[in-house]
């Protein structure tokens, strides 16, 4: 009987491996008509969806999308890539999370000629940081499509209610802020901002600049001891211990913190711009009306907000279907749908759309004012730029963990420096 | 010697017609290999083949890519993952206690439901459904839903607790509370698995011994501990084997509450999970294949140790 069952299901098995293996076969094997596009979670994707029977129409060509959440996306891909696959043409990653790795791998196609080549794509119209991030070893691996600044949301009412005129223009206001507002408000917390190990590094990047450090220094260095990051990383902790949502966890990604300040919990919320619709959107946010956005406040160093590009587009190197994702990427991250994107929420890597007036006309007042004053003085990077940044992350991110339970973060500081130059010199092995 | 025909070509020659052609032959002399190809096909194709690659990979330094180069390194791997007390002995840990308390309520738990719907009452049928329950249900979800109840500021679990005048706990969200809680999670979501290996167990005895140790004057506790125990004991060891060997594999409620490597502290990081983030995080596949070779030894090991006390378990009898 065992045995029996055994054979029976292998056989079972074995046949519906067969089959789906023809069924792969015929869609991944021939068709170049098809490109076939892994796309994230995103506002820019929900967009670029609704716009795709206008790029069908004009080329006849048929897009199908599969939409995966970030940390599936990253799975994805590693697990494909590594295998050679072919049945991904185009896919949207990040350039400062895994485009180093991917680059030095060899997964993503070199698209410097076909760039180069298109005149109506214009690469010279976008961004340098951004086109920066996606070019490896002075070939263009990817295309910048959408950029993210960090920007302070906070509650018009709270503020108005507590007396403040304005929003904090320095770290030291945004801290007595917080403090009076959580005083005068039961059950509201001055500030959320994440606080998972790996996801605060990128929202903590802004803290640390503006007290004046960096995670490398200039020779190339860990630099997480500094004084200025010891300040940083005691800031950060402390206004989320101090002023926090009460039991605090340590494991708060971006949803998580904003659904905290869009229930109506916090104050204060230092987050990427991109994200402003779920804060501003009545069906996503109980305080849609009242939610106000200001540049990042000036430490030490001055206001040093991130100002990175986020995600890319690039072809994966194993497509036999190359000509026709760049024809994907040349519409998708071309002039018009930029422009159309900015429009909609998703700030853009191409100069054009940001001299051009319309190209701001529907983001709040107050969000645009914060996005040029990031844009002015902002930093290119938001985490270490190394190639396994996953790690690299949690390394610099304990200290910020540590701080938010109390511990020493001078001491965890060092503790990190450590860990993060031994990464540094392995990496460069 | 020529009048003598050996047995066993004597059937063949005379089923087989001499007009039978070669091929049709060659298959019946070779059935049992040929009934036998696609099963062997399909553990070749996925559990050796997998296996010995994962073995290859846990000897080389393969990291970033696998199809990048790798160098050779012996069983350099094995010795620095032996010596990792940062990260690698307290998933050890971790897997340890996690299964070990996990199982151990789940086996009391389960052990005194199933006793209790052994006799037939009434609404038996609705009971039963109902405990079975947490079963079914998706173990993503079902850590979703638990991450939902034990927020420490939303949640239900500390609004109950207020009603009683107990003040809020930080349950997933603290340091030494998260490993507790899941386990907890495993309890509910799994006692009911055991509860129904018990309760066919239980099924299958026979009044007899029952009925004897009662005219012999034996309480309640007395038959439970003398007659029931030791006659349900080879269903107890499949039950503990089953339950055990998945509680040690536990990866999904985890993940689904606590994230990747466990929380920033890695609180609930087990072997399971450390494996994941150093193949999907860190891209070093020469080390989590390591991981999971030594993981996957500890498992052989415990199966072993199980089904030898239950192979004495069954001579005794």
């Amino acid at each position: 009987m065992g045995r029996r069952s055994i054979i029976g299901t292998s056989l079972a098995v074995t046949a519906a491996l067969a089959l789906s293996a023809c069924g792969g076969g015929g869609s991944g094997s021939g068709d170049s008509n098809t490109v076939r596009v892994t796309l994230v979670n995103h506002v820019w994707t929900e967009n670029i969806r609704a716009a795709l029977p206008e790029f069908e129409q004009a080329t006849g060509l048929k897009v199908d999308v599969t939409q995966l959440g970030e940390d599936q996306l990253s799975d994805q891909y590693n697990v494909k890539l590594n295998a050679g696959s072919s049945d991904i043409d185009v896919m949207m990653y990040r350039p400062l999370q895994e485009g180093r790795l991917f680059a030095k791998n060899r997964y993503l196609a070199d698209l410097t000629e076909r760039a180069k080549g298109s005149g109506e794509f214009d690469l010279a119209d976008f961004q340098q940081a951004p086109v920066g991030a996606t070019t490896y070893e002075d070939k263009l691996v990817g295309v910048p499509i959408i950029t993210e600044q960090q920007v302070l949301y906070y509650r018009k009412d709270l503020l108005e209610k507590s007396g403040f005129s304005a929003p904090p223009a320095t770290l030291d206001e945004l801290k007595t802020q917080a403090a009076k507002i959580e005083a005068d408000n039961s059950g509201v917390a001055g500030f959320v901002a994440r606080t998972g190990k790996a996801a605060a590094v990128t929202q903590f990047s802004s803290f640390l600049y503006s007290f004046g450090g960096d995670f490398v220094d200039g020779s190339g260095k860990s630099a997480v001891n500094s004084d200025a990051a010891k300040q940083a990383y005691e800031y950060y902790g402390g206004l989320l211990r101090d002023h926090g949502p009460n039991n605090v966890s340590t494991d708060m990604s971006w949803s998580e913190a904003m659904a905290i300040f869009t229930q109506g919990q916090a104050a204060f919320y230092p987050e990427a711009n991109s994200l402003y619709k779920n804060a501003t959107d009545p069906a996503k946010s109980k305080v849609s009306e009242n939610v106000g956005f200001a540049p990042f406040p000036a430490g030490p160093a001055g206001s040093k907000p991130y100002n990175i590009p986020s995600w890319g587009l690039a072809v994966n190197e194993s497509s036999g279907n190359k000509d026709n994702a760049w024809k994907f990427i040349e519409w998708a991250a071309g002039k018009e749908q930029t422009l159309a994107q900015q429009k909609a929420g998703v700030p853009g890597a191409r100069t054009s759309v940001w001299e051009n007036p319309e190209g701001i006309s529907t983001y709040p007042k107050d969000m645009a004012d914060a996005i040029t004053v990031s844009l002015a003085n902002g930093v290119g990077h938001d985490r270490p730029l190394v190639e396994r940044v996953a790690q690299a992350r949690e390394i610099v991110g304990q200290p910020i963990v540590d701080a938010i339970t109390g511990r020493d973060a001078a001491a965890a500081a060092d503790t990190a420096h450590e860990a993060f130059q031994k990464f540094l010199d392995d990496e460069a092995r | 010697m020529s009048a003598v025909t050996t047995p066993s070509k004597a059937p063949r020659s005379a089923n087989v017609m001499p007009e039978t052609p070669g091929w049709a032959r060659w298959a019946n002399d070779h059935r049992k290999w040929l009934f036998a190809a696609p099963a062997m096909a399909f553990v070749i194709a996925l559990i050796i083949f997998p296996l010995a690659w994962t073995l290859y990979l846990s000897l080389t330094d393969s990291r970033g890519s696998v199809r990048a180069e790798s160098n050779f390194i012996g069983l350099q791997n094995y010795f620095d993952v032996l010596a990792d007390t940062d990260r690698f002995w307290p998933a050890v840990g971790r897997t340890a206690a996690f299964t070990g308390v996990a199982l151990l309520f789940e086996v009391v738990l389960g052990m005194a439901i199933a006793l209790l719907l052994w006799r037939p009452f009434k609404g038996e049928k609705w009971v039963r459904v109902a405990i079975l329950l947490p079963l079914v249900a998706t173990p993503v979800a079902v850590g979703m839903m638990w991450r939902l109840i034990f927020d420490p500021n939303i949640g239900m679990a500390n609004q109950i607790l207020g009603w009683v005048g107990i003040g809020p706990q930080p349950w997933l969200a603290g340091q030494s509370s998260a490993l507790p809680t899941t386990i907890f999670i495993d309890i509910w979501q799994w006692t009911p698995m055991v509860v129904l290996i018990l309760l066919a167990g239980l099924t299958s005895l026979s009044d007899e011994p029952q009925e004897a140790a009662m005219i012999d004057g034996a309480s309640a506790w007395q038959r439970f501990r003398h007659v029931t125990l030791p006659l349900l004991m080879p269903t107890v060891i499949v039950a503990v084997l089953l339950r055990g060997i998945d509680a040690l594999k536990t990866f999904d409620i985890l993940y689904a509450t606590k994230g990747r490597g466990g929380g920033s502290f890695n609180e609930v990081e087990t072997l399971n999970v450390y494996a994941y983030g150093l193949s999907f995080d860190y891209n070093e596949y020469g080390r989590s294949s390591t991981v999971l070779i030594l993981f996957f030894l500890i498992i052989i090991g415990v199966m072993w140790a199980l089904t030898a006390r239950r192979k004495k378990e069954a001579a005794r009898r």
